[in-house]
Formats: C-alpha cells, structure tokens, sequence
C-alpha cells in the first residue's frame, strides 16, 4: 500500500467516525505542501491573498523558525465551502492523522458557530481578485503609492464593527439636528416672524451643522471611506476590499479558544476510535501533548479550551441537584458542547463555563511586570475569570470609536478610545497617528487615559503633539 | 501535475507542484530592501553608532530602526495584567518571568506564531557590510587623476573567450548543443543528439590588464589634551568610515597617519585610534611632516595625494600664518585638502577662522557639532561627482 493510498484509507476512516459523531462539515480539499507553502499561506492567513512586505517579514520569521526547528506548522486550514486543508509533506501517516481529524472538526465548527454565519466562504476566490486588483493599480499608480497606502490601511485594520447583526446606518434617517430651535408649523407662522423685524427670517440659512457621526462609530474604516475628503477611487477599492477580509477573519480572532478547543477535543475522541498500532499510539501521544502543552506566561488556547469543553461534558453528564432541579438531564453533556459550539463566542464561552473548581484545578494565575520580573498578583477564580474575558473583548484590540469627524467644524477626525484600565502602547500609538493622518488628510486626535488622566493626541500630518485635557 | 486525486464527494486529496510558488520569498525581498532603506535613512545616526566604531568592522550589530514595524494602536504590554498557568503548586508572588525571557517562554507554540505581538523589538541585525553599502554608494574620492599608467596596472580575469579544448568544468551548454543542432542538421535533422566530441565548447578566461590610479590618504589628527573624549570620538569616527571608504572603494589607496600635538609623528592605524597624548597644539608641526612624507614616499607624479586633517581648532595662534603657508604649499602637490573641525558649542576657533578666508578650490572644510555630523561631514569631503569616476 503506498503511501498516498495509506492516507486515503486513514482519511476515509477519520471522516466516517467524525460524522458519527454527529460532526458536520464541507467536503473537504486535502492538499500536500512543501514547509515554505505552507508557511507562506500562514504568513498571509490565506493562500491567495495580496502582496505586501509585511506578510514576507512574518514569512521570514516564521520560516527561519522552522528551519531551526523551533517550531512547526502541521496544517493549515481554511474556512470555505470546500473547505481547504494544508498538510504538510513531511507529516508521518499517524500525525495526518491526528491532524485530518483536528481538521474536520475546524470545519465543524465554522460551518456551525453563530460568528461565522455572515462569513463569506467563497473568500478564496475573493481574496484573488482582491490581489489581482491591488496588482493591477500598482502598475496603474507604481508600487510605492499602493504600498504607502496599504502600509497605513494595514495600521488600522482591525477597527471595524464586528457584529452579527449590522446596524441601521443612522446618517440615512431624517431626524432633526440636536441643537435647532422648535420651528412653528402652523398658518399663522408668518405673523410671528412680523415680530422679529426680519433679522431672525434668514435663520434657516445658517442651518447648524449635523453632527457627523450622530452616535460614535465603532466602524474606523467605513467612516474612513465614506468621509475623507482625499481618497481616491482606487483608495477606496482597496479599503473597501481589506474591511471586507478584516469581517471574513475578524469570527477567528473572537473564538480562538473555543476553536482550539473544539479541535483538540475531536482530535483525541475520533483517534480513540481508531485502531492505531502501538508505535502511532507512542506517536500520537507524544504529538498530543505539544499541542495541548499549557504554558506558564500564556494562555495555550489548545488546552484551556480543551478542558472547558472537557469540563462542560462532565458536568452535564452528571448533573449536581441544583442543575438537576433546573430541568438539566443526566447524560446530556455531548448535547451541550455542540449547542456551546453554535452559539458562544470565546467571551461567553469564559464567562460562562470558566468555573472556579477549573480555574483552581488548572491552577490559572495572573500575572503582571512588577520592576523586571513578572509575578502572579492573584489567582482568585473571578479575577482570572474576568481579566480572561477582558483580554478578548473586540479581539484583543483596544476599542476606539469615531467622535467627530467634523471637529472644530474644521474637517477634522476625533476618535476616541474606550478606556478600561489597559493603557495603550504610546510609542505605537505616535507612530499609528500619521497613519491616521495620511488616510483622513486633515487633522487627525486620539483621546485616551494615560496614569488616569485624560490625554489628547493630535497629528498634523508632520507632528504627533499632545495635551492633557 | 496532480499525483493522485481520487474524486469523492466529501473529500479530494492532492499534491501540486508548489515549485513556482515564490510569493513569499518575493515579501520577503521586498522586507530586505525596506531594511537597507531604513539603513539608507538613518546612515546619519548608524554611521556614529559607538557598536560600529568599536567593532573592529566584523560584527553583526543589533541596530534600532523604527520604519520597520507594523504599528498599531495596541495596549502596552508592560501595563497589562495576563493570565498564566501553572504545575499546581503555584503561589501569588511567585516570578514566572523575567525582563528578557518573557518572549522565549511565550514563543514556541508553533501555530501561534504572530499572534503575540508585544515580542517585537524594534531593532534589526545589520551587518557592517550593508551599512558600508549604503553609505560608499553615495561617495567617491573626488578629483582622481590617472598618473603613470603604465606602471600602475592590476590583473583581472575575465571569462571571454570560447575554445574547443578547456575544462570540463568550463563547458559552455548553449554553445555546444547549438554546434551539435548545426551538425546534425547538416546531416538531415536539427536534433540536439548525438553531441560529438567535436560539439564541446568551453569557456575560456584571458588576463585583462587594466591601469589604475592610485591614491594616498594623509590623515592627520590633533591628539592634544585640547581634544577631550569626544572630539577624538568624531574624529576616529570619520577616520574609520574614511578608512574603511578608501579601502573598499579603490584597490590600491594608502594611508599615513599622522598624530600630531606640538610635535607630529607617524603611526600605525591602531595607533592613530587608541593612544591619546597631551600637550599643547602646533599644527603646523603635522603640515611639515605630511610635506615630508610627500617628498619622501608619495611623489606627486604618482600619487594622488588627500591630506585631512581634524582638529578641535585650538592652534597656537602664533602658529596660524605659518598654517595657511603649509596648507597652501601642500595644496599646490595635492589634489584636495580636507580640514574637519569638531566644535560642539560654536567656540571661537582661531584656526578655522584663518581657514575660512582660504578661498581655494582643493580647500574643504567642515564644523562637526555632534555625531550625525560625521556623516555630513563624509558627505562634505566626499561629494560625488554627476558623472562618476570609472
């Protein structure tokens, strides 16, 4: 049996006991790639997607890391329909075959999980064209304009509106502004205005300027492309193209844990149903546990989520009284991870699954810089629990939202972040700004908290200045 | 080339030829060249880089370039709270990391690699050669003459001729198929076999001779206790990118250096760099001994001669006339004359203000006030002409 039917088999056989278990996917495209494809694709989140040095410095480091055997990446897979799995060329069949069932249930979980649902699954063939447009203004308009462009879209990607449910766009409606006075309606209006000797007719000239935006925006990009006064229509195209590919990647960010979770908790039942010679079991036992390896100064999200939905199982399976009384019936914990995997995201899944029997039995800590060295400050469950949640909110990225794109009625763009207790990173934050400036083309301030006082920055497009407010 | 595919409805298996694929290496070239641009931009501060002067020129050094990040607008690392986890018996106050060690231990998960990106330290390794080349680029030793051709030659080999006996290593491919698809063709079919003996073609070298100019640096350094710590940083620092110009550049450039203080002596280039003297300043005594070196070693009939001389400006001031007379007499054998003065807080300077009424075409000179101006001052001296000189 060569080697590529050995696969076939194990493939076969993994697919069969996934679907058994209740798992459900897209058909599945297995392709073999040599280490530099597949850290390529790792590199770029997706095989197709546009060119840009900063996806070749991450390629570099990722590979260096490879071909020092730091690290390595066994598979990559892709969330489409067909979905598209990397395996890499020098995997042994027992680590394809942990990895295809690791795999499968990625797909599951995509195909299933509420975040996903307004995800685009023809994004391979959409992130080509992308790339073929971007390539193609570059010889329109040369390759350092695309790239300038790209570098500052690239700095902000990450602020747009996640949400499911997108909401009604505000500056549509008809509603009156704040500020305007009660104009009379009625038939004698004009006798009121013989009142006032003329000088308050004209007051409808001077109409009060809207507020733009009405409510903040949480959306950075949009509003970027719908109100800066300088963008080009092919600046537009492509920021209108990367906020696309930000939606498509932004479900990933939200539900690491969960995701790694799942797979690794898949990965380990369906191989348990297999029949593995003594050598595959050492082999997989051993690759197992790198994967699941918790980590002192880290979250291993493999693991954690791993021994939620482990801890989720056990206890529906066997119900306390109180759960009991709440009309949970014994032997329901398979049913309840699958409705887990459908509707929670990585906050809620924390929220509401980290209990304080695992965060005591994972003995979970925080920790935090204290002079040089880093120590656990405390390992009460709620703190964790919480500060857990918290790292995840918006994806792990500071939330900022569009104040005023009209500030000081002078065109300028005032964004604001969403403190909570996490300061940003200045030197980041000065360098962000000009950025900022380059995309808006007129003055562009950031107001946060530093040492719990409010501070403004401000970028002119030369200086980056600040004040207190 | 597809090996196997086994159509299925729920899953296909296949193996491309990924060969072609160089997306990623094509990045990554274009990281590169970001790299030397940032090199390129910051050659003013890289070049008075106190790791670069006191490396012996060998090294890899760690250098901080901003341009080089991805910025965003992220939370500082430093500030926040994490969660760890740890064996079971881990107690609050316990260290998990340290200062240093805190990318190490996050690292290594391989599928979470770029996912962290607090670990990214804004420096990059660059090696002396790319900033070398960043910098020579933009100079060239100005106004060289060619002198004495005939003795003054170097050999090169160049790969120009073709025979039909050579090393088997040597074998010209494209020539020998294109005989061997001439012959056969005469025969009936433009086939590339059979190739004959008589079908080999082989690369063959010949010498080039090809004269060169030559050129000699005098460099001439004020080591009075006048030149405090500074100073003497400045002046070794363009001494070192001068040397190092020099000697990259053109193959055959010597060099003398002369350290002088009341009296001048010549010394060696380690020397010249590390030994420090004190005493007051007589400038005029290095002038002499350059002239002397003149006239002794480096005819002018044969050599390019570049004197340059640093100095903090203090001169005797009796010994000012007596300078310009020197520097004057040494302009007339030379083709340039440089005179770089470090002067950090604008002193009054009795040297450089006998200089400046110097108004002389080979005559340079330059105020170096702090480490960026070495560059400038590189610059200054060694302007490159439009034309370039071959």
């Amino acid at each position: 049996m060569t080697e590529i039917q050995g696969l076939h088999r194990a493939i076969d056989e993994i697919t069969e006991i996934a679907s058994g278990f209740g798992l459900d996917f897209y058909p599945m495209r297995y392709e073999i790639c040599p280490a530099h494809i597949i850290y390529t694709f790792g590199a770029y989140g997706m095989p197709t997607r546009f060119t840009h040095w900063s996806f070749g410095k991450q390629f570099h480091k990722m590979k260096l890391q490879y071909d020092l055997g730091l690290s390595k990446i066994y598979e990559l897979v892709i969330n489409s329909n067909p979905c598209y799995a990397f395996l890499l060329d020098t995997n042994s069949l027992i680590q394809n075959k942990l990895i295809i069932a690791h795999v499968l249930a990625h797909c599951d979980f995509f195909k299933n999980n509420v975040r996903f649902s307004n995800t685009r699954r023809d994004m391979v063939e959409s992130m080509t064209a992308t790339a073929e447009r971007i390539a193609n203004y570059e010889m329109i308009h040369g390759k350092e304009e695309v790239e300038k462009f790209l570098d500052a879209v690239l700095a902000i990607q990450e602020h747009i509106d996640p949400s499911i449910i997108r909401k009604q766009r505000p500056e549509n409606s008809n509603e009156p502004t704040e500020d305007e006075p009660n104009v009379r309606k009625t038939a004698y209006d004009d006798l009121w205005v013989l009142d006032n000797k003329g000088d308050d007719v004209k007051k409808p000239a001077i109409e009060k300027r809207k507020k733009v935006p009405l409510n903040q925006e949480k959306d950075i990009l949009l509003f970027i492309l719908e109100h800066s006064r300088i963008l080009e229509d092919w600046q537009q195209d492509i920021l209108t193209m990367m906020r696309e590919e930000m939606h498509y990647f932004w479900p990933q960010l939200e539900t690491k844990i969960m995701n790694e979770g799942w797979a690794s908790y898949w990965h380990q039942r369906i191989l348990r149903e297999m029949d593995l010679t003594s050598d595959e079991v050492i082999a997989f036992a051993k690759l197992n546990a790198d994967v699941v390896q918790p980590s002192k100064t880290s979250i291993n999200p493999y693991y954690l989520g791993l021994k939620i939905f482990e801890d989720i199982e056990r206890r529906y399976d066997e119900p306390t009284e109180e759960m009991l009384k709440l009309g949970i019936q014994p032997k329901s914990g398979r049913e309840k991870i699958f409705e887990v995997r459908e509707i929670e995201s990585d906050i809620s899944f924390i929220r509401n699954y980290l209990t304080k029997d695992l965060v005591q039995k994972e003995d979970l800590y925080l920790f935090q810089k204290k002079g040089k060295d880093y120590k656990i400050t405390t390992k009460e469950h709620e703190e964790v629990r919480d500060q857990l949640v918290s790292m995840r909110v918006n994806g792990g990225f500071p939330y900022l939202v569009v104040e005023n794109g009209d500030y000081l009625q002078n065109g300028e763009l005032y964004l604001m972040h969403k403190y909570e207790e996490t300061e940003l990173d200045l030197p980041y934050l000065e360098n962000v700004l000009p950025y900022l400036h380059q995309l808006w083309g007129r003055i562009v301030h950031l107001e946060t908290v530093v040492e719990n006082k409010q501070i403004i920055y401000s970028c002119d497009g030369k200086k980056v200045y600040r004040r207190y407010v | 080339m597809k090996v196997n595919e086994k159509q299925n409805d729920r899953f296909v298996v296949s193996q491309e030829n990924w060969s072609l694929h160089r997306k990623g290496y094509q990045d990554q070239q274009r990281h590169a060249e970001k790299v030397k641009e940032a090199i390129r931009n910051n050659l003013p501060d890289l070049i008075s880089e106190e790791s670069i002067i006191m490396s012996n020129g060998q090294d890899v050094i760690k250098i901080p370039i901003r341009s080089l990040d991805e910025y965003k607008i992220r939370y500082n690392h430093d500030k926040s709270k994490h969660v760890g986890q740890g064996d079971g018996d881990s107690e609050v106050g316990d260290t998990v990391a340290s200062d240093g060690d805190q990318g190490k231990a996050g690292a290594g998960q391989g599928k979470e690699a770029g996912d962290q990106p607090g670990q990214d330290y804004n420096e990059a390794e660059v090696s002396i050669a790319e900033v070398e080349n960043a910098l020579f680029k933009e100079l060239e030793l100005p106004d060289l003459e060619q002198k004495e051709q005939a003795e003054i030659t170097t050999e090169k080999i160049e790969f120009n001729d073709i025979r039909k006996q050579g090393l088997i290593g040597n074998i010209d491919k494209k020539r020998t198929i294109l005989t061997a698809i001439k012959r056969n063709a005469i025969k009936g079919t433009a086939e590339i076999m059979p190739i004959h003996n008589d079908d080999l073609r082989f690369k063959t070298w010949n010498d080039v001779e090809k004269p060169e100019s030559k050129a000699v640096v005098l460099a001439m350094m004020d080591t009075s206790a006048s030149m405090g710590t500074f100073e003497k940083y400045i002046a070794r620092s363009f001494f070192f990118w001068m040397t190092k110009f020099l000697r990259t550049k053109y193959e055959s450039v010597e060099i003398e250096f002369i350290a002088h203080h009341t009296q001048a002596k010549v010394v060696s280039e380690e020397d010249f760099f590390s030994k420090g003297e004190s005493g007051g300043t007589l400038c005029s005594s290095a002038y002499e001994k350059a002239l002397e070196l003149i006239d002794q070693t480096y005819h002018p009939t044969r050599y390019n001669i570049y004197p340059f001389h640093f100095s903090d400006g203090e001169n005797m001031s009796s010994d000012n006339r007596k300078c310009i007379e020197l520097v004057n007499e040494i302009m007339e054998v030379s083709n340039m004359f440089g005179y770089g003065e470090v002067n950090a807080h604008s002193r009054f300077s009795t040297l450089m203000s006998t200089y400046k009424k110097i108004e002389h075409p080979k005559f340079r000179h330059y105020v170096l006030k702090e480490n960026r101006d070495v560059y400038y001052a590189m610059k200054s001296f060694f302007q490159k002409n439009s034309e370039g000189f071959d």
